[in-house]
């Protein structure tokens, strides 16, 4: 403190400043928040007493279901018990690394992608060949590894092999859908907007019905497809639909002039598009792009009503052992804990990434 | 066909209006080529769409599957344990299709009503200015969008089947039962006066929309607003309330009560019900507290600081300037939420509601004719879809910004 300070300037009063401040301006600043505050506490106290009892100071973290039973907290042996049927569902036990190393791989490749710098061609290779490895794990048959067939695939590599090459192989199919709908032809217009305006229209579930049980009457007597395969080309569909709306999005935030621009350049469509409005549009989609990734992700669990084995119903199956069968909302927290850190990374990244676009047109 | 110029004009199409541009060759122009293609495009998917019919027909004759929509009339002979109208298991198809379609609408419709009350409510309160009210819904908002819905509802299923059985039933408020076979709740005892006071309700709102556009006109011409909260109140509840006291203030409420091993009376919900209609608000009330709060944070905060300076009390400047400004922003992601409610109130097959979805795969299953069953569902959500969103465009654009 200098003596100008001192002398001219008078300090705030106590109760505006530090502690005593920030707790009058945002608690207790009238009557109403001071209710609010009290009712809020009470909750947290009462509500996070009982959850932090629960699920850990009366809870049984190793043991049997026999010394579950006896404790009165949460069980968290079951998920150690049924950690490998949790994850991986009916993949052989003892292969188990397997799906491990391939979920590891996934995981490492996706938070490499998230390196902006990293963006481009090398990096779509990399996933071209992380996609291949991780088939090559958990299909085997080569290199010495035993055979398993998809019915035995399940748990997380499920989940996030199905939401993930959902979304990819989704994309080009959106891209022309997005194109289509803004197509001066109208057949092709008509075709694209019916496409989009169908599968948006109708559930998820309806779609993997139809992938399901109406894809093996469609194909000629004595070929069939995989139940994953099906389900995988229902959620193809279902991700398409939606990209295309995103992806129209950006195309009619690019200014009109730059339309214009290429046509007066000579451009063919197909270049204009490559090579001046595609880029410009595909960098205002990402934010929502990685919106529609978090919903098919989440929305990946449906396949459970069609009887393949995501996370959620190999942890749904996992309970069904009668002697654990008690604790199934320690397995559905355990469950949702992974949903929520792939969802909450993602949602966060996108929020990141909206920034940083941002900042570059900004400038 | 193709002709169309405007907008993006084709590379070909813009060169014949020029003074004499040289002409190509037939296949070069614009407007020829996207004749072709379409006609190609059009060819191919006739191709494919002929290909799999023939496939799915030669199929269906060889599994002997019948086609058409014959099976409607045919019994059922599947039990539905909720149904909006009557049913037994000897009732046709066609009407278990219709109960599971009611079903579908009925928890849609208060879904949507009671996760637009609740996300408004975590939208404000995520905008409090209360720190620890703004933690806590943003906590809930977070967590709740971040897990499958499916995984929730299952969630909330299990927790309404872990309650105690009949006999120990809970009973938070008198009269008012809640167990593992579901909630158990008084309802009156149909009486005359009912249907009147029901027509009078009616009359209340419309007279009150009445005299708000009276009250509205004469602002505009005199200043004087007109207070409406008392009027309003009073046509809507006064009129229904009058008539009830003539009437000798018939008050009979059927309570459930307990006898032998079930409750007796009353109205009741199952722990389906519940679980569905529970997930389904609490996730999308969480969306919807999104697109409220940025809706809110849409409108400038000179808007609020003018309406503060004008002297506008706090509720006031909220009520008339912030959210009529704020709903247009609101208004069209919250209407993909409507719809995402509906769509979503499909997961019901994964805890045995009979909506619409669990009955058509029922059907499938018993009949085989899964093309017919899964276009009757895919037709009612379509039809659903475009109701809602026609109803939410007409709503928008009557909120919309009137320019000149």
């Amino acid at each position: 403190m200098t003596d100008i300070a001192a002398g001219s300037v008078s300090r705030p009063p106590a109760a505006q400043t530090g502690v005593v401040g920030w707790l009058r301006q945002n608690l207790f600043s009238n009557w109403f928040n001071c209710a609010l505050t009290f009712l809020a506490l009470y909750v947290i106290v009462v509500g996070g007493k009982a959850l932090v009892d629960w699920a850990l100071l009366d809870a049984t973290f190793v043991g049997t279901f026999e010394d579950c039973r006896k404790g009165t907290g949460a069980c968290w042996a079951v998920v150690a018990e049924k950690r490998h049927f949790m994850l991986f569902g009916t993949y052989p036990y003892e292969e188990a690394w397997r799906p491990a190393a391939a979920t590891a791989l996934f995981i490492v490749t996706l938070l490499v992608s998230t390196r902006r710098s990293l963006w481009g061609r090398p990096l779509m290779i990399g996933w071209i060949a992380s996609f291949i490895v991780m088939g090559v794990l958990m299909r085997g048959g080569v290199l010495g590894l035993t055979p398993v067939t998809t019915e035995n695939w399940g748990g997380l590599p499920l989940t996030l092999m199905l939401s993930s090459i959902g979304i990819i192989a989704a994309f080009p199919l959106g891209l022309v859908l997005a194109l289509g709908r803004r197509s001066t032809m109208p057949i092709i217009k008509a075709l694209s907007v019916a496409f989009i305006e169908l599968v948006r229209g109708v559930p998820l579930i309806s779609v993997l019905f139809m992938a399901s049980v109406m894809f093996p009457l469609f194909l000629p007597e004595g070929v069939t497809i995989d139940k994953l395969l099906r389900a995988q080309v229902g959620i193809i569909m279902f991700a398409a639909a939606y990209i295309a709306e995103a992806v129209r999005g950006g195309l009619q935030a690019v200014p009109k002039g730059q339309f214009e621009a290429a046509d007066a350049l000579g451009l063919s469509y197909w270049k204009s598009m490559r090579l001046i409005i595609l880029p410009q549009a595909l960098r205002i989609v990402i934010p929502p792009l990685v919106g529609i990734f978090i919903g098919m992700f989440k929305d990946t669990s449906l396949v459970l009503i069609i009887g393949l084995y995501d996370l959620l119903n190999a942890v749904r199956t996992s309970i069904n052992d009668p002697n654990w069968r008690a604790f199934g909302t320690e397995a559905y927290i355990f469950a949702a804990a992974v949903f929520f850190v792939f969802c909450y990374f993602m949602s966060k990244y996108s929020q990141y990434l909206e920034r940083l676009l941002a900042a570059g047109r900004n400038r | 066909m193709a002709a169309r110029t405007e907008g993006r004009a084709a590379p070909g199409g813009a060169a014949t209006g020029a003074v004499s541009a040289p002409k190509g060759a037939w296949w070069n122009d614009a407007n020829v080529r996207a004749v072709l293609y379409q006609i190609l495009t059009v060819l191919v998917i006739l191709g494919i769409g002929w290909y799999l019919v023939s496939n799915t027909l030669a199929n269906l004759a060889q599994r002997n599957i019948a086609t058409g929509f014959g099976f409607l009339d045919r019994e059922a002979g599947m039990p539905i344990g909720e149904h909006l109208i009557s049913y037994t298991p000897a009732s046709s198809y066609g009407r278990a299709y219709l109960v599971g379609m009611l079903n579908t609408i009925f928890v849609s419709a208060i879904g949507i009503v009671l996760a637009t009350i609740l996300g408004t409510i975590v939208g404000v309160a995520r905008l409090s200015s209360n720190w620890l009210i703004a933690k806590l819904a943003s906590v809930y908002v977070e967590v709740i969008r971040n897990i499958p819905l499916l995984l929730q509802l299952f969630v909330w299923y299990g927790v309404l089947l872990a309650l105690p059985p009949a006999r120990q039933s809970l009973s938070p408020l008198p009269g008012i039962f809640l167990s593992q076979r579901g909630l158990y709740f008084p309802v009156l005892y149909e009486h005359p006066v009912h249907a009147v006071m029901l027509i009078l309700l009616v009359l209340g709102v419309v007279l009150t929309v009445v005299v708000h556009r009276w009250g509205k006109r004469r602002q505009a011409l005199t200043g004087k607003p007109f207070p409406m909260l008392g009027p309003a109140l009073g046509l809507i509840f006064g009129l229904p309330l009058i008539a009830w006291a003539i009437a000798g203030a018939p008050f009979d409420p059927n309570v459930p009560a307990m006898k032998g091993f079930n409750f007796q009376g009353g109205a009741s919900v199952t722990p389906e019900f519940v679980a569905l209609l529970l997930g389904l608000v609490t996730y999308t009330a969480a969306f919807i507290a999104e697109t409220v709060r940025a809706g809110i944070l849409a409108v400038p905060r000179g808007q609020w600081e003018a309406a503060r300076a004008v002297g506008m009390s706090e509720t006031r400047i909220l009520r008339l300037i912030v959210l009529p400004q704020a709903l247009r922003v609101i208004v069209p992601p919250t209407t993909s939420q409507y719809l995402n409610l509906t769509k979503n109130s499909s997961l019901a097959v994964g805890i045995a509601y009979p909506d619409l979805v669990s009955v058509g795969y029922t059907m499938i299953n018993q009949t085989g004719q899964a093309v017919e069953g899964i276009a009757m569902i895919m037709a009612v959500y379509l039809t659903l879809s475009l109701l809602i969103a026609a109803f939410m465009n007409w709503y928008n654009k009557r909120i919309a910004l009137k320019e000149r």
